[in-house]
This record gives C-alpha cells, sequence and structure tokens, in this order.
C-alpha cells in the first residue's frame, strides 16, 4: 500500500519536474512551486568513479575516499562517498528539479549510512514550506532524503529560490 | 548537538557507553578506560582539555590555494553529474555547493590551520582517535563565486562533544564554523562537523549480500529437499491408506501409519491463497512480493513465492506452474510461476 501511493507520488512529481522545468525556462507560468510539491526520485549509482571523482572535485585526499586498502585498515569495508560530494548531488538534485533560474541558498545535510561503491543512492525530496523571496522570487524550503542499500545516507533541507 | 542525537539513535551503544563515562567518574576503571586508548590519560581530563577549545579559531586568515576558476567548477560539475547553465559559458557562477572546495588544502594540506585547531587534533590523535568522517555540512550562500573571485576565509571551533561510541567506533564531534570570503566580502558561511574516533576493533569485512535462511533439512523432511535436488517435487503418500500428505511427515494424518512413499508431483496447480510481504523487510528479501498457498492437481498444499506476475496481480485461483529457482549457490526452491495468458 505504502510503496504504491509513494510510486505513485514520484510519477506525479516526474510529470511536475518537466513542467516545472519548462516553466523556470521560459518564465511563462508564475507561481509553480507549492508546499507538498514531490520531486521526481533520482538514482544516483555509486560508482568507484564517482566516489573518487567527487573527492578529487572538491580537493578531499582523505585516504578514505579513494583508497581501499586503508579505508578498511580504518575500520570501513571499502572506500566512501565524501561529504562534499553528497552536499553536491543534493545541491544538484533540487537545481534540477527546478530549473535554469533556480538558486541555491542553504544546504543543509546529515549523513548516516556511507555510499559504497556497487550500491545506488536514491534521492528524493518535498517542499515542506514556500516563502516569499527577493525581487518577486519564491523560496521554497526542500526536505531531502538519499537512501541506498544499507539505510539513509543523507538527509537534509536546502533552501532555494526560484522564479515566481 | 543533532549530531549526538543521531548517534544515539543509529547505536544503542551510546547510551551504554554513557553509563560507563559515568562509573569511570567514580571509579576510573572499566569500559571508560579500556576503550579510551588514552594510555595514561582519563577520558574526562582529555575531554576537560578538547573542551578548552571552543570558541577558539580553526583557521586564520585563510586563502584559497586558487581563484575560482572556470577549470575547477568543470571539473566538479563533472563529478556531479550537474549541468545547470549557470555553471557554465562566459558569465558561470561556481555552483554554491562548491563553497568549501575553495578553501579545502588538497595533497599539499592547510597550511592556514590555526595552531589551537592543530593541536586540538593533535590531542584526538594522541589520545587514539586517529581516524576522521564529517557527519554533517550546512552551507549557507550570501553571493554567488565568480572566476577571479580572491578567497579568503576563518574559521571558529564551535563545539566539541563528550566522547561518542558510534559504529564506526569511539570518539568526538568537532563542530566548526567557517566565514568565506571572497574580494573580502563575506560570501557564505560553511558549518562542519566531524567525527574523530578510534576505529572499532572489529575485522573490516566487504559487506556480503545477505543470504535467504536455509532450510532445516532433518531425517522426517530429507528426502522432500532430495527431490528438489533433482528438480522433483515430491509429496508423501501413506502406504496403509493412501492418503497424500504435504508438507513431509514421520506419520499419516489421517490413520497414523508410519510407512509412506512418494509420487511425484505435476507441477500443475492453482493459488488458493496468498500474502504480499510488504514490511518488515527481511535483508536477502526484496519486498513487496507474493507468497502462494497453492493447491497442486494432486489435491495438497505447499506455500511458495509466486513469480512471473506482478505482486498486486496475484489472484486465489489463478493458475500456476512449479519451476525451481536457484537462490545461490548452494539452495534452491521450488516457486510457482504464474501460467501465461491467466493473468
Amino acid at each position: 500500500m505504502k510503496e504504491g501511493k509513494a510510486g505513485g507520488a514520484g510519477e506525479a512529481g516526474r510529470e511536475n519536474a518537466v513542467e516545472t522545468r519548462a516553466t523556470g525556462a521560459t518564465g511563462a507560468r508564475p507561481g509553480a512551486v507549492r508546499a507538498g510539491d514531490v520531486l521526481a526520485p533520482l538514482e544516483i549509482p555509486v560508482t568507484r568513479t564517482l566516489v573518487v571523482a567527487g573527492a578529487v572535485a572538491s580537493r578531499d585526499y582523505q585516504d578514505v575516499h579513494h583508497d581501499a586498502e586503508a579505508a578498511r585498515a580504518k575500520g570501513s569495508p571499502d572506500v566512501f562517498m565524501n561529504i562534499l560530494t553528497t552536499n553536491g548531488l543534493v545541491g544538484r538534485y533540487v537545481t534540477d528539479h527546478f530549473g535554469p533560474h533556480a538558486v541555491l541558498r542553504k544546504v543543509a545535510i546529515r549523513l548516516g549510512a556511507p555510499n559504497h561503491p556497487g550500491d545506488t543512492m536514491t534521492l528524493t525530496g518535498t517542499v515542506a514550506e514556500v516563502a516569499d523571496g527577493p525581487d518577486g522570487t519564491a523560496t521554497a524550503l526542500v526536505r531531502v532524503t538519499g537512501a541506498n542499500g544499507l539505510g539513509h545516507h543523507v538527509t537534509g533541507t536546502v533552501t532555494v529560490e526560484v522564479p515566481r | 548537538m543533532s549530531g549526538e542525537e543521531r548517534e544515539d539513535r543509529e547505536d544503542g551503544r551510546v547510551a551504554r557507553d554513557r553509563r560507563a563515562a559515568r562509573a569511570g567518574q567514580s571509579a576510573r576503571t572499566g569500559e571508560g578506560e579500556r576503550t579510551g586508548q588514552g594510555g595514561c590519560e582519563g577520558e574526562d581530563h582529555l575531554y576537560e582539555r578538547l573542551k578548552a577549545y571552543e570558541g577558539r579559531p580553526a583557521a586564520v586568515a585563510g586563502r584559497g590555494k586558487d581563484p575560482v576558476n572556470l577549470p575547477m567548477i568543470r571539473h566538479w560539475c563533472e563529478a556531479m553529474g550537474d549541468a545547470h547553465p549557470a555553471y557554465r559559458g562566459p558569465d558561470a557562477v561556481a555552483p554554491p555547493t562548491m563553497l568549501q572546495a575553495w578553501t579545502m588544502g588538497g595533497l599539499s594540506g592547510h597550511e592556514d590551520r590555526s595552531a589551537e585547531y592543530g593541536e586540538l587534533l593533535a590531542l584526538l590523535d594522541g589520545a587514539g582517535y586517529t581516524s576522521v568522517v564529517a557527519t554533517d555540512c550546512e552551507q549557507e550562500y550570501l553571493r554567488p563565486l565568480r572566476p577571479g573571485d580572491e578567497i579568503t576565509f576563518d574559521a571558529v571551533v564551535e563545539s566539541v562533544s563528550p566522547r561518542k561510541t558510534t559504529k564506526l567506533g569511539t570518539g568526538h564531534f568537532v563542530t566548526t564554523r567557517t566565514d568565506v570570503r571572497a574580494g573580502g566580502e563575506l560570501a557564505g558561511t560553511h558549518r562542519f562537523r566531524i567525527l574523530k574516533y578510534a576505529p572499532a576493533g572489529r575485522p573490516a569485512k566487504p559487506p556480503e549480500r545477505p543470504r535467504r535462511p536455509r532450510p532445516v533439512i532433518n531425517r522426517d523432511n530429507a528426502g522432500f529437499w532430495e527431490g528438489v535436488a533433482d528438480h522433483r517435487l515430491l509429496v508423501q503418500r501413506c502406504t496403509a491408506c493412501g492418503a497424500l500428505r504435504f508438507p513431509w511427515l514421520p506419520g499419516c494424518a489421517d490413520c497414523g501409519a508410519p510407512g509412506w512413499e512418494t509420487v511425484e508431483a505435476s507441477g500443475e496447480g492453482t493459488v488458493f491463497s496468498y500474502v504480499v510481504m510488504h514490511h518488515p523487510p527481511f535483508p536477502a528479501f526484496d519486498p513487496p512480493y507474493a507468497v502462494g498457498l497453492v493447491e497442486l492437481a494432486e489435491g495438497v498444499r505447499i506455500v511458495g513465492n509466486v513469480v512471473g506476475v506482478p505482486h498486486d496481480k496475484v489472484r486465489i485461483g489463478m493458475p500456476v506452474r512449479l519451476e525451481f529457482l536457484r537462490v545461490d549457490e548452494e539452495l534452491e526452491l521450488p516457486v510457482f510461476r504464474a501460467v501465461e495468458g491467466e493473468r
């Protein structure tokens, strides 16, 4: 039952995402974002390449993000994604949804279960609040969760400014 | 603060550890001493020393090693799969989530780190908390960063937690707050929480895919599993009264006689009843899935997965046919596939 509903909401969210993106691109239709809007889920395959590329792009050379042997010596079964990559992916997830005029204002995340290579992280999000932003924009507070095979990798909130 | 709550939720060991720490205050023995890795130094004393660093600078007048630049932006976007148009082209801005990347020491290290922060980390290293993992990141973006922006930053130690035990190991959370400036103007703030910890002393193994439970095989049902190994579904028949019985039993439920022989089921059956498993999830299973009580053509009933049809399309009376599912290298199970054209 629960799965069925969530899946249905996901489908609706996907359509909504396309619509919002189109609106963002043309600025044609105002007021597209509403509290309760569901973002289409985004599946991120957690590859070794992504873990390493993300760590290096964020200039994080902690060995646990690129050296499996070193990670094991420190009690982790394998390398794992660094927090800045997760942060970047969460930001991307939200701006992908809201389109090219979306501007991130705040990203606050907490990590739980690590993202190891071979896993898949599914990002889901819901618009919790919408307020008036500066210059006729709307400011949306989006709650985001990224779940992997071990549980919740990330939970957080993103504040994003979007055109009305 | 909330990091501590998370650890409480994640791992019941925190509570135990607190009790041990309290006990340690009076006795200075027990778990606190054993797991503190501190050698000559008690955990309470260590925490007092760590706590003294709250409010002290973690970085002073730090400078980004590179100005904000397009190549690093592009590398970031490639890694993240981020195609946002604002991060490309002649008027590109940096993805806001790159905020901390501009302040990172990289392979050549952090020469901007304050002496105090170095001492704090050295204190934790010296107490055996040599590993580090980031747990929280909170960023606020005040103005976009553009190629050419020179980055400067200052950071302060906001808090050091009491000792915590997590799944990774025992250690202390350290929270810092960094103000990031571009051309001297505040561009964003970055709160970051790490756990400095001593790895838990268990063997690190790659995660194995959980396996389905093994059947309990004994002398009363061994014949059934031998049949499964030969891809034959065997039903018992009483040699005294001829009644079929399933699952396998040492005696006849109708006449009580112990003698039996086997009949191989044709494999045809219908769904007599079923359940759909949603919750709770068991590690080796992938809910939702349907479990059927299948009435075989011979008249006895057997429990097995109903496959080849979505879980919500299983119906009572649906014709099914036996097949054998190889679950892993040592386990095969009889399952029932919905017969084509009957959905």
